[in-house]
């Protein structure tokens, strides 16, 4: 079991009853929203260790896209958590983490998809339902051209993938609660793609599935 | 040594990037010449390249944050791209990603084509999106990378060192192709290299021909999942 320094814990000042939007996401379904530059964008995990499959992408170039090595390499750390940018494929800070009640997000362990499932659990999980087809389901409705090339690596808001020193990718106990949250900054407009983890054969969400809550707000004058 | 298998050899020069389809039946050997060689790579199905290299389904299949013999390197679609079947490292990069244009300026200074002609200073991530338009993919085609001869090391918080001098002169790492693969491949130094000079190293490529992975393939038995990947990737040429 791995311990977060509360040190690392950082809350918003921001209420939800200023918050120009609210949207709960059911568990196993996505949601693809834009976010004007200077808004403020928070996910929370109303039922706690809820895995939060979440793309970004310059609203105006979709080419130009959240990357999960240039975040990391640009830090030096793998955990995402608050004052971490999230840096795009072209090298540019398209938001910043301002705060964080969870204390580390995984950016290494991708998105469940049926062939991975197949893969990691058996051949005969094809059927089950996949964060990747729920990302291809929402792309498809936004219309907007986008297509399989644009699903990359992606962030798993609440989830907690260890690198051990000695090369070892782990996957420990969840350290999210019910109300625990993420908010960022937007640096640039951005176009948020989340696939609400609908993954049943893994014990990171207690093999329950649940909602969660996307909340923005304002920029700040 | 003479392998009469050896169906072609050639150097990769500091600094660049080189391409091809690696056949079905056939490995390539890299090999480090000088010591502390660098290799970016990219992977993609050359018969349908929106199944490419899928470098959170390669991690979390088999557990890993490192590459080396007996690991694979799978597709998003659930097949296996490339084997390791051989490796003199023992440790290769999945982490550091590539080096870009401000970077290596930032690291290195700039340095023309005018002034410096081929000794000019070249990026990885430039150089990648070049070669990738040669084979009519784009920025939306990039995907995360393996760094080959590099070691970045994470610690209790997460932290991540580059450990120099991980691969020596005349290491080497073999990957055999479970499918026809588009391999890119680019030799500018890794992003986290700690080295203030822009000193990118040569590598000695080998392709051959090998026989088909039995059933008691290293690889294939190395873990049950590898196992099903391996299914799955015999099914999509049946």
């Amino acid at each position: 079991m791995s311990v977060i320094a509360t040190g690392t814990l950082v809350e918003s000042k921001r209420i939800a009853a200023d918050a120009i939007y609210r949207q709960i996401i059911p568990a196993g379904e996505p949601w693809i929203h834009e976010i004007a530059k200077g808004q403020y964008f928070r996910i929370v995990d109303l039922h706690g260790n809820q895995a939060v499959d979440t793309l970004f992408y310059n609203a105006h170039d979709y080419g130009d896209r959240y990357s999960a090595q240039d975040t990391i390499q640009y830090q030096r750390n793998i955990y995402l958590t608050t004052g971490t940018k999230l840096i795009s494929s072209s090298g540019n800070v398209l938001l910043t983490i301002v705060a964080d009640t969870c204390g580390r997000h995984d950016t290494l362990g991708g998105a469940c998809a049926n062939e991975s499932n197949m893969v990691r659990y058996a051949i005969e999980k094809r059927h089950m339902h996949a964060c990747r087809s729920s990302f291809l389901k929402a792309i498809i409705d936004w219309d907007h051209g986008m297509s399989k090339r644009d699903i990359t690596a992606n962030i798993n808001f609440f989830m907690n993938v260890p690198v051990t020193p000695e090369g070892k990718l782990t996957f420990e106990d969840g350290i999210s609660e019910p109300g625990k949250y993420v908010e960022m900054r937007a640096e640039t407009d951005v176009l948020v793609l989340i696939s609400n983890c609908p993954q049943l054969n893994n014990p990171c969400n207690a093999y329950n599935p649940t909602p969660v809550e996307v909340m923005i707000w304002a920029a700040e004058p | 040594m003479i392998d009469s298998s050896i169906l072609w050899e050639e150097t990769i020069q500091p600094g660049a990037t080189w391409s091809h389809v690696l056949k079905r039946g056939t490995a390539i050997r890299l090999t480090d010449i000088e010591g502390g060689a660098n290799v970016a790579a990219i992977f993609y199905n050359f018969e349908c390249p929106v199944e490419r290299f899928n470098l959170p389904d390669t991690l979390k299949a088999q557990h890993i944050a490192r590459f080396t013999k007996g690991f694979v390197l799978y597709s998003d679609m659930g097949r296996i791209l490339l084997s390791i079947t051989d490796d003199s490292v023992g440790w290769h990069d999945p982490l550091g990603g590539t080096s870009n244009r401000r970077l290596v300026e930032q690291k290195y200074g700039s340095a023309s084509y005018q002034e410096f002609r081929n000794d000019s200073h070249k990026n990885a991530r430039d150089s990648f999106l070049i070669e990738m338009g040669k084979w009519g993919l784009d920025s939306r085609d990039l995907v995360a990378n393996v760094n080959f001869f590099s070691r970045v090391q994470v610690d209790d918080d997460g932290r991540m060192t580059f450990i120099p001098g991980n691969s020596k002169s005349g290491d080497y790492v073999e990957l055999r192709a479970e499918m026809n693969v588009l391999m890119i491949l680019n030799t500018c130094q890794h992003p986290l290299d700690p080295n203030p000079e822009y000193q990118p190293k040569p590598i000695r490529i080998a392709i051959r021909q090998v026989t088909a992975p039995a059933f008691d393939d290293a690889c294939r038995v190395s873990r049950p999942e590898n196992g099903r990947g391996f299914t799955l990737t015999d099914r999509y040429f049946l």
